[in-house]
């Protein structure tokens, strides 16, 4: 039985197989509408998050099985002081799969060592989104048709980002990639994965503070929101959180073939008036998760699709 | 000068930093080992100018030794085989440690299930680095 837990979990060879099965379920999706018949999926979220339970719970509905599950802390027995440990013990019993968020770094982590179902992360305080990482990758293979031979500019909050995090430690592990960390002096991506990831397998980055001066060289720009939640000071948090902010001026500085990238939900570091650039991927980007999420169930419930 | 008798088969743990043996002694969880230990502290030490020592007679076998990389670099392991030095040890770390330490991390999972056990990997023995098993979180020894 196969988690996913943090987004290297699976290999390049078993990342690159998610995404043709993904490709796959947009070519044709109603090939799959019937796949997860009787299946169940458990959504449990102990942090509101609109998207990510909401995609989770598409993709199971698109496959044809069926979802149960709680969206909060409060309304599930955690409130009562149960451990995830317990939860997912009994959880195993209600459902075939189940998809866990937590504000708490490593809740997976430890549901995965107590479950009897497969256990998919779905994101745990800043640490890791691994179907977010997946979401992106599918993004990119999709618009630009290649994860090769890539600039990729990294805007916003880098330091507290994980899906920064976890995009740079993917990426990093295709040919001809580089990078481009455009983020304040206190949001700079943190020395541990320049060291661990981006040095140790000879990535080229550079970081810059100016957002229009690397724009034209970029193949994608992915822009992250400054996350109140990640923050212990208020005060740091207003003066950080407006400080970039992606525009139809600043838009005229990219290529015209250059993706524009956002986990979402946006607040005001992308405006609506780019939406309508053809380069605005990211509502797209937000419909790629549904299939990438169908394509893990699938994978990780071992179904083979005729 | 205090005189404690040589040991005929067992383990010398010498040149702890002095004042760490009794913390060595809880680290090392010697309480549960049932045969005679000596602790010494504050001897002489030409090298430390003072140095704690911890004698361990017979095999402890269950206790693992290489946590002394973790919580005393400068101590070394001498195995004493029939009243003679038979082996010199350097402590090297261990890839996992386990309950030593606490995830200092406070949006780790351990900060609020307190049955957890704290467990770290080894994930780069130059820096002496190690990674909470549960955040990732970074914790450097000394």
């Amino acid at each position: 039985m196969r988690h996913l837990i943090s987004p290297l979990d699976f290999n390049v060879e078993e990342t690159n197989s998610l995404l043709d099965l993904a490709e796959k379920i947009i070519t044709d999706p109603s090939a799959f509408k019937n796949v997860c018949n009787g299946k169940k999926l458990a959504t449990l979220f102990y942090e509101p998050s609109t998207r990510t339970r909401l995609s989770f719970e598409a993709a199971m509905l698109n496959l044809g099985g069926s979802v149960l599950g709680f969206s909060s802390a409060d309304s599930s027995s955690a409130a009562k002081g149960e451990s995830v440990a317990d939860t997912i013990r009994v959880i195993s019993s209600y459902a075939d799969i189940c998809a866990m968020r937590h504000p708490k770094e490593g809740a997976p982590m430890v549901a995965s060592q107590y479950s009897r179902i497969p256990v998919i992360n779905a994101g745990d305080g800043g640490h890791n989104h691994p179907t977010q990482t997946l979401t992106d990758l599918l993004t990119i293979k999709q618009l630009k048709g290649r994860l090769t031979d890539l600039k990729i500019g990294l805007c916003g909050d880098l330091k507290f980002g994980r899906t920064v995090h976890s995009l740079i430690s993917s990426l990093s592990r295709y040919e001809g990639i580089s990078f481009v960390m455009i983020s304040p002096e206190e949001l700079k991506l943190p020395d541990y994965i320049k060291h661990e990831v981006l040095e140790e397998k000879g990535i080229p980055y550079k970081e810059v503070t100016n957002l229009e001066e690397v724009m034209p060289d970029l193949d994608v720009l992915y822009m992250t929101r400054v996350q109140r939640e990640r923050f212990f000071n208020e005060e740091d948090y207003i003066r950080l959180k407006d400080i970039y902010i992606l525009d139809k001026k600043k838009m005229a500085h990219a290529g015209k073939d250059m993706l524009v990238m956002h986990p979402l939900p946006r607040v005001n570091e992308i405006t609506t008036e780019v939406d309508d650039d053809p380069r605005a991927v990211y509502f797209k980007q937000a419909e790629y998760g549904v299939y990438v999420r169908m394509a893990l169930i699938l994978t990780l419930l071992e179904m083979e699709v005729q | 000068m205090l005189n404690i008798s040589g040991l005929n088969n067992g383990v010398v743990i010498d040149h702890i930093k002095a004042g760490e043996a009794l913390n060595l002694y809880d680290y090392l969880d010697l309480d549960r080992y049932p045969g005679c230990i000596a602790i010494i502290k504050n001897a002489k030490s030409s090298k430390m100018g003072r140095k704690d020592i911890i004698k361990i007679e017979g095999t402890p076998e269950d206790i693992d030794l290489n946590m002394l990389a973790v919580v005393s670099e400068s101590a070394t392991i001498n195995i004493i085989r029939g009243g003679i030095l038979e082996e010199k040890k350097s402590p090297v770390l261990p890839e996992v440690i386990k309950d030593i330490f606490k995830c200092k991390n406070p949006r780790c999972i351990t900060s609020i299930e307190q049955e957890l056990p704290h467990i770290f990997t080894l994930t780069d023995k130059k820096t002496r680095t190690y990674r909470c098993r549960y955040c990732e979180q970074a914790f450097k020894v000394n």
